[in-house]
């Protein structure tokens, strides 16, 4: 459904500067998959997206989408395509029901048929109330139900969503993903999504793989267990008096299957967590207590943690995702290499 | 989903009369929703015929010849056209800053109409604010010639499309940095507005003022619809005012679709 090849774009900023901000993407989406693009603002995800919609040309590489050449044939991907942008896609004058209408017109549909479909897609992302409301009345979750029916008007088999949850309270994600998988599945055959994030959680539930982006590069791609599994692994921590923490520590060292070791900080009594990277966990945890008891040690509390994607990313980088993501703005300008975007992200 | 709707495949060849059809149907929406918001547009015109036009006709009454409202009415039909049209640039730069304009960039949507659609929308708030001016002023005492009026409306719905163009290639060219639009339209606005002729005549004015209105295409519709509302239908100003009427709807409309097309990055 997509294949890019070695796909770069730079963006000449002044004569004597030039930003790299996509540094050779090569990727291969399958028809039917839900793909989460991955990364802190400034990676490149949102540049990336708007080479694959036409919106800007590569500055090197190909890229085939639906089928298509995104240089040679921007019409034919654009007319397969749907895609919902970082903005919104209503007019805040314009009536929701007629921008939907409008959009239907724009895909070739008659008058008639438009009304249908729009009729439609308002039962279905549940706007019928507020059809014949001005977009700029609605709510920041119906705006963006709204963006989503007017991406999907022409029934496309591939969807593009960038950052389609951004802005949204809790609830009103929830709501918004409920409704894109459903739409998802209503199709005749699976719709493939393509969607940009840097909410963890919503690529570790809702994507079946996750590419992940860095400074206009793919550091990593595959499904979330996997790379939790491959590259993080799981975490158990031990609790010990202070007297045992270094012999605990080796002990850990020796233990089959250990990745890494650190010891946390101190707590209250004095005692610290022997923190253990692992592939597994859970099978690990016994093996270790028993470990500690044959050698006297004492374990007063025994903690074990699934990895998430932040700590995917932590290996990958060195780089917390969730400190970079404080970063306002997925613009080229925003360079990750800036002194000065570093500077606001560590404070 | 019904698969009854998925009758249509996606159409390659566009028919670019009907994509303008359907930008121009979408930019008229708000307007015929809300056909009072013309009205906004009046409020200048207004102030001038009641501020300025008594002072006109105290201080200038006699040089320009009687009637001094089939002098100055026109100009401030060219007026409302001029203030009316410029400023609706910024109506694309609300949907470049909203997402809506890219959403349409990522549509088939022919490019070229996207834009020849907004310009020819400005057609119907110049022709309405036009209408009412006319009205409003007919107790005052303005008699215009009624075939002179309406083809000065005709005359002034073409610049607009072009100044209307002109505004929206503004608007996509500054479209990194917003606040210029505003710097440049109101630059280029005023010296425009005073070297047509529109509030003095530019007769009594110095040498370099009336070579720089020789230039401006605006001071020929100005001329035109005063020999128009005079009853000169035929006179040679009003056949140049359509020439310049037309060459800037010409200009803007190709300076426009330039700029749109590569609107993109």
């Amino acid at each position: 459904m997509i294949r890019t090849n070695a796909l770069t774009k730079d963006f000449v900023v002044s004569r004597t500067r030039t930003v790299h901000a996509v540094r050779g993407i090569s990727l291969d989406i399958q028809p039917g998959e839900l793909v989460a693009v991955l990364g802190p603002n400034g990676a490149g995800k949102t540049t990336t997206l708007r080479m694959l919609t036409t919106l800007v040309p590569p500055t090197s590489g190909t890229a085939t989408v639906a089928g298509y050449d995104v240089v040679a044939d921007p019409a034919r991907v654009r007319a397969a395509i749907g895609y919902v942008g970082q903005g919104g896609a209503g007019g805040a004058s314009q009536v929701v029901r007629d921008e939907l209408v409008a959009q239907g017109e724009i895909y070739g549909l008659d008058r008639r048929a438009a009304r249908t479909r729009a009729g439609e897609l308002l039962e279905a992302l549940d706007l019928t109330e507020q059809a014949d409301r001005k977009v700029d009345s609605l709510s920041g979750g119906q705006k963006r139900r709204l963006d989503v029916a007017v991406g999907l008007v022409h029934e496309p088999t591939l969807l593009f969503l960038d950052e389609p949850s951004t802005g949204l309270d809790p609830h009103n994600r929830a709501n918004l993903w409920e409704h894109v998988l459903r739409m998802r599945t209503a199709a005749a055959e699976p719709r493939t999504i393509v969607l940009t994030t840097h909410y963890l959680d919503e690529a570790d539930t809702f994507a079946e793989r996750v590419v992940v982006v860095d400074h206009g590069q793919v550091i990593a791609d595959d499904t979330a267990d996997a790379l939790k599994a491959d590259l993080a692994g799981d975490l158990v921590s031990l609790r010990t008096p202070a007297a045992d923490v270094t012999a605990l520590a080796a002990l850990a060292e020796r233990a089959p299957g250990t990745r890494a070791v650190h010891a946390g900080p101190p707590g209250p009594d004095g005692g610290r967590a022997v923190e253990v990277r692992t592939a597994d966990g859970p099978g690990a945890a016994p093996g270790l207590l028993r470990a500690a008891d044959a050698a006297g040690l004492t374990v007063t509390r025994v903690d074990v943690a699934r990895p998430t994607l932040d700590d995917v990313f932590l290996g990958l980088t060195g780089r917390s995702l969730r400190e970079t993501a404080v970063q306002d703005a997925d613009s080229p300008a925003a360079s990750p290499t800036d002194p000065t975007t570093t500077k606001e992200v560590l404070a | 989903m019904s698969a009854a709707t998925l009758t249509t495949a996606p159409r390659t060849r566009r028919n670019l009369l009907r994509d303008i059809r359907i930008v121009l149907v979408r930019e008229l929406a708000p307007v015929a929703r809300d056909p009072f918001s013309v009205l906004f547009g009046l409020v200048q015109p207004l102030v001038f015929l009641g501020l300025f036009g008594p002072l006109l006709a105290g201080s200038a009454g006699e040089a320009l010849g009687g009637d001094v409202w089939l002098w100055f009415v026109p100009a401030v039909l060219a007026m409302t056209t001029l203030f009316g049209t410029s400023v609706t640039g910024s109506n694309l730069q609300l949907d470049i800053s909203s997402g809506v304009h890219e959403r349409m960039l990522v549509t088939p949507l022919s490019r070229s109409a996207q834009l020849v659609g907004r310009a020819l929308k400005e057609m119907v708030p110049i022709v309405a604010q036009s209408v009412v001016v006319l009205l409003v002023m007919l107790p005052f005492g303005l008699r215009p010639d009624p075939l002179g009026a309406a083809l000065t409306l005709a005359q002034l719905a073409v610049l607009g499309v072009g100044v209307g163009s002109l505004s929206y290639a503004l608007a996509l060219a500054v479209r990194k940095q917003e606040w210029m639009f505003w710097m440049v339209q109101q630059t280029v606005l005023f010296p425009v507005m005073l070297l047509s002729g529109m509030l003095l005549p530019l007769e009594n004015g110095p040498a370099w003022m009336r070579a720089a209105s020789a230039v401006n295409p605006l001071r020929y519709v100005v001329d035109s619809g005063r020999a128009a509302f005079a009853g000169d239908v035929a006179s040679a100003a009003v056949g140049w005012g359509w020439l310049a009427a037309l060459a800037t709807a010409a200009v803007g409309l190709a300076v426009g679709v330039r700029s749109m097309l590569r609107s993109a990055d």
